[in-house]
């Protein structure tokens, strides 16, 4: 951890309010929430990943005991309009009709077909056993490739194609023309596969119906409230001013909960039937089977170069297994990578396709840095091949093409201005911790002993696009939505402070990082600050969390709101100190006059004077509360360089992570201690991409890896220790100077890990290992590679 | 998930668990620690008419001495065996490879005869107690029989229990003097083994007298590597130790999961054989 000298709040390494409560089991998540009344829901899913509905008969379970009612997908089709999708990239995508509840044809195993309620979650388990489902079985389409020939057969067989769309972002010169002046050329495919976000709390549901006015009130382990409270008015037809939603503590997401689901509509459209509040909870294999998967991704790319390792273009042509279904943003996800393929080198073209493929498998959507990591990681691996092929170190080769910090803010090849960094520094701080040259010297040495353990070194640089998003770049992206936040300071009599927030933390710690935001600008205790998040209600207004934006546009509303407190402040100080504003001084929550310090009134003062009222200036509004909203002018550009070193044990195929060294550049930082914390799950879940976790199908279309015994999750007991290191180059485009940290590890993470294995075996022969670069696959690799030479 | 509905039995003692086995005929499941039992109901995997809850069972737990031989109650949770003088003493291979079961948690919980009696050849435990040539003695309403290891595990999660006997003790041999080493391959910590060799070495003048190889997920039961460990006698240095272990596959039939194919595990087979007794016999 970086030691430094903080004044105030912002920098601090507060330890996170929000902990006590939800470490002691004292907290409230969805799935403790109980009211009177509460039926429990439970929920038949298709066993097949292709099929077409006949009769489904609901009755035997209604004659179990314990329930109250049982509904198949027609049953529940009055009044349930099709889930959205909010990102469609093209203008003529194809967008397949989404029932919240299958209705004719099922389209991936997991598919919803009937729900039972009944007086407890054991006996609406149960009674799924009793429902009869016809199941007519259609052919699955599982391959990406094969998905696109004329003679497939259709996931949505109304729509004549499986292709979804196709996306295309060429800029600067013609590829063409730069690949015939290059002198290099290299082509290669990666795949990313499937992964299943894990998040520690499963989904979680509950709807409270108050029959008589028509309203309702929809608890979630949500991401996202303010737009699920939008969407699900849309598809369930409950007026908007009608439906409260509110997300209670929520553990985690990933992205996982970055969505609008069908079981949120099917509860809101049962609690309506039956008039009664309902709950369902989701178990880790049925959200295996139907919280949506991440990645999922075949991507072919060509780098152009000159002798001197001068990067001329890039190509990529990507595959982009939508699923079954587009979720709220799965076609925008591998989009969102489009702009980070260039990453922090220059080149003068770059021809970006991306085509998006219906499956019949679980829907994909955004998980953790959502198509970023992807794109890095392609980009980053064929920088370590074009190294090879010239024969410069790769980070050598990586600093003949970066971006210099001379040269911010710079406009990459595919159009984004960076504001600010310093790839430079980040390395060379990194390449020290590392001991880089020394571990050169061991793994030269092992490969001249041919050592049955051989160390290989990997490399990742990155950077990415973070605080999503400027509304009017979603908008020329085709998002139906906006990208900025808001936030509310109020201040109360007694000189306490809510803070209201749009974001939505699930894990984050934003209720300690706001609180020592707005203690710096307000002068208060961070102790005097409460946020108050998560609920359409009490918070009104927001965009929520995701894209590593909720510190750099919602803690810029934060901090612009508790600015507009102070002036309004200062207003109130200076009739009561009978000063002029401009001869008024603001320290540490003090007002005072110039000259006079004993001419003063603290914050709090003024708060509870504001609440008398009694003798405010004329014509002022009682209140120094205040509103501010932020769109943001730009994204912000975290970046850094991972290092990783691994031992291959070439017997076996088993990789064994030596060292890990990061340094990220996050921009200023306001909790030394959360930012530490983001950079280590994040390199541990690009680690578990690399080296452990692939969402398996069979040739059915059935989900193999459907449980963690299947789909390996590593632990601390798998990791090393990690050193994380910092540079500070602030961004520019906030007050704050902060850039988001909430995906950089699992972006850089994944590829240096792989770069670091295909390092260690290059000198058997091994060019690739597919993920997770399992202890087989590494076998195999070895053994072909000894084949080949032999 | 949940559970079906199961009926539920917390007997005091051995005699009333083995009653209340015999009232249920085939519908009853014995709970031992619950780290197999529990995630089998939680997935609908198992449908038990009754569950015989044996957690408050004394007379079941500990170590003691009878002899030359060993005897842990069935009930010893992971947790005690890896920390008793006794096991750790004549027995060192079980107190080491119990060592890497999962997780603490489940070592708190989990018991020795808990997994033994479940049988499943990708558990750590069935392979080091067939080649520690261990004994399991199971009750019920006829009296008490004492099995061999090697008859105990008859298949794929099937063990020779009879649905109304209990596991009562576990009874091994005691190797003092024997070099042992568990060689486990497994892909995250708390996984199970995608392959685990359980060596047990004597040594006799620097050559290997007498060794004992058990194979953990080689098979639908726990295996020994019969054709290596003859190879191993009279073996004096790692080359013949390495050719002996390239039989330790044989007669073996590995499964397919997503983490090896049977292939592979044949392959690791062989290479974690030579580990294991490498480091048993003190040669690696």
């Amino acid at each position: 951890m970086t030691d430094q000298i903080v004044e105030g709040e912002v920098g601090r390494a507060r330890l996170r309010k929000e902990d006590a409560r939800l470490i002691t089991g004292q907290t409230n998540w969805t799935d403790n929430i109980s009211v009177n009344g509460l039926l429990h829901m439970s929920i038949l899913r298709s066993p097949m990943a292709h099929a077409r509905i006949g009769r489904i008969d609901v009755s035997p379970a209604l004659a179990r005991p314990g329930v109250v009612a049982a509904f198949s997908g027609s049953d529940l089709a009055d009044g349930l309009g099709s889930l959205p999708c909010a990102w469609p990239v093209t203008e003529d995508i194809v967008l397949p009709d989404h029932p919240p509840i299958a209705v004719d044809e099922v389209r991936y195993a997991g598919d919803p077909v009937a729900v039972v309620v009944a007086r407890d979650r054991y006996a609406a388990a149960d009674a799924l056993e009793a429902i009869e489902v016809d199941y007519e079985p259609l052919p699955p389409v599982l391959d990406l490739e094969a998905a696109l020939a004329e003679d497939s057969p259709l996931v949505h067989s109304d729509k004549g194609t499986n292709r979804c769309y196709v996306w295309p972002l060429k800029t600067g010169e013609d590829f063409d023309s730069v690949r015939q002046r290059a002198e290099v050329t290299l082509k290669r495919r990666y795949h990313q596969q499937r992964l299943i976000p894990n998040a520690m709390e499963p989904r979680a549901v509950v709807v409270t119906p108050l029959p008589a006015s028509g309203e309702y009130t929809l608890y979630s382990a949500t991401q996202i409230p303010h737009v699920l409270r939008v969407m699900m008015s849309l598809v369930t037809g409950i007026p908007e001013h009608k439906l409260r939603v509110i997300a209670p503590d929520v553990g985690g997401g990933f992205g996982s909960k970055l969505n609008v689901c069908g079981e949120d509509a099917v509860a809101l459209a049962v609690a309506r039937r039956i008039g009664r509040p309902v709950k369902w909870t989701e178990s880790r294999s049925e959200g295996y089977l139907a919280t949506h998967h991440g990645r999922g991704m075949i991507q072919d790319i060509e780098i152009a170069a000159t002798r001197e390792g001068k990067v001329l273009g890039l190509k990529v042509d990507l595959l982009a297994d939508m699923g079954a279904y587009l979720m709220l943003v799965t076609p925008g996800v591998p989009i969102l990578g489009a702009f980070m393929y260039p990453a922090i080198y220059k080149m003068d073209a770059y021809d970006f396709t991306c085509t998006g493929v219906f499956t019949t498998r679980t829907p994909t959507d955004a998980y953790r840095g959502a198509g970023r990591p992807e794109a890095t990681f392609a980009i980053e691996r064929i920088m370590d091949e074009l190294a090879v092929e010239l024969g410069l170190d790769p980070v050598e080769l990586r600093r003949r093409n970066w971006i210099r910090h001379e040269e911010f803010p710079y406009t990459s090849i595919a159009g984004l201005t960076y504001d600010s960094g310093n790839y430079e520094a980040a390395t060379e701080k990194a390449l020290g911790l590392f001991d880089y040259d020394k571990l050169r010297a061991e793994q030269a040495d092992r490969n001249h002993r041919g050592d049955t353990v051989r160390l290989g070194i990997g490399v990742s640089t990155y950077t990415e696009m973070c605080g999503l998003a400027p509304s009017r770049v979603l908008r020329d992206l085709r998002y139906g939505a906006g990208g900025w936040e808001a936030a509310t300071i109020r201040m109360l009599p007694t000189g306490k402070v809510e803070v209201v927030t749009g974001t939505s933390p699930h894990g984050q710690g934003h209720v300690t990082c706001w609180s020592q935001i707005a203690a710096d600008v307000l002068g208060v205790p961070f102790e005097d600050v409460e946020v108050v998040h998560g609920d359409t209600k009490a918070a009104p207004q927001g965009m929520d969390t995701y894209g590593s934006r909720s510190l750099v546009v919602g803690g810029t509303a934060v901090h612009h709101a508790a600015v507009k407190v102070v002036e309004k402040a200062r207003k109130v100080a200076a009739h009561l100190l009978e000063a002029s504003e401009n001869d008024l001084e603001f320290t540490n929550g003090v007002f005072s006059v110039k000259g006079s310090p004993d001419a003063r009134r603290t914050i709090q003062e003024v708060a509870f004077e504001t609440f008398s009222s009694h003798d405010l200036p004329d014509g002022m509004e009682p209140t120094i509360n205040a509103e501010h909203l932020v769109d943001p002018d730009n994204f912000s550009y975290p970046h850094g360089t991972h290092l990783c070193a691994v031992e291959v044990d070439t017997e076996t195929g088993q990789t064994h992570i030596r060292s890990y060294v990061c340094v990220d550049d996050v921009g200023k930082v306001v909790n030394p201690m959360i930012v530490e914390g983001q950079v280590h799950g994040g390199i541990a879940q690009g680690i578990a991409q690399a080296l452990y976790e692939e969402a398996v199908y069979d040739d059915d279309g059935n989900l193999v890896s459907g449980t963690m015994a299947d789909y390996l999750v590593p632990s601390a007991a798998d990791l090393p220790d990690f050193v994380t290191e910092r540079t500070e180059t602030p961004a520019t485009s906030n007050p704050l100077g902060v850039k988001g940290v909430g995906e950089a590890g699992t972006i850089a993470s994944t590829p240096a890990v792989v770069n670091a294995i295909v390092d260690a075996l290059r000198p058997l022969g091994v060019q690739d290992i597919r993920m997770p670069c399992t202890p087989e696959r590494v076998w195999r690799a070895v053994r072909s590679a000894k084949e080949a030479r032999s | 998930m949940i559970p079906p509905a199961f009926d539920y039995a917390r007997p005091a003692s051995v005699d009333e668990a083995v009653r209340a086995l015999a009232d249920a005929g085939e519908d009853a499941k014995v709970l031992a620690g619950g780290q197999s039992l529990l995630p089998l109901l939680r997935l609908r995997l198992a449908f038990p008419e009754l569950v015989v809850d044996v957690g408050r069972i004394p007379e079941l737990r500990g170590v003691r001495e009878d002899g030359d031989t060993l005897v842990i109650g069935a009930m010893t949770t992971h947790h005690d065996v890896i920390h008793d003088p006794l096991v750790r003493r004549h027995a060192g291979l079980l107190a080491s490879a119990t060592a890497t079961v999962a997780d603490p948690a489940v070592r708190h919980r989990g018991t020795l005869g808990g997994s033994l009696a479940h049988a499943d050849p990708a558990g750590d435990l069935p392979a080091v107690v067939l080649a520690l040539n261990g004994e399991l003695v199971a009750q019920g309403p006829r009296g008490r029989r004492t099995l061999p290891a090697r008859d105990f595990f008859v298949d794929y999660l099937q063990s020779a229990l009879e649905p109304d006997e209990l596991l009562v003790e576990v009874r091994v041999p005691k190797a003092d003097g024997w070099g042992f080493h568990y060689e486990k391959f497994h892909r995250v910590a708390q996984a199970w083994a995608t392959v685990g060799v359980a060596a047990l070495v004597r040594r006799d003048d620097g050559h290997i007298a007498e060794a004992r190889v058990g194979l953990t997920n080689m098979g639908s039961t726990p295996l020994r590597a019969s054709a290596t460990e003859q190879a191993l006698s009279g073996a004096g240095d790692a080359q013949a130790v390495a050719r002996a272990a390239e039989s330790a596959a044989e007669g073996t039939r590995p499964s397919q999961d997503t983490s090896a194919s049977p292939e592979y595990r044949e392959y690791l087979a062989r290479v974690l054989t030579r580990r294991a007794v490498l480091a048993a016999a003190g040669m690696g």
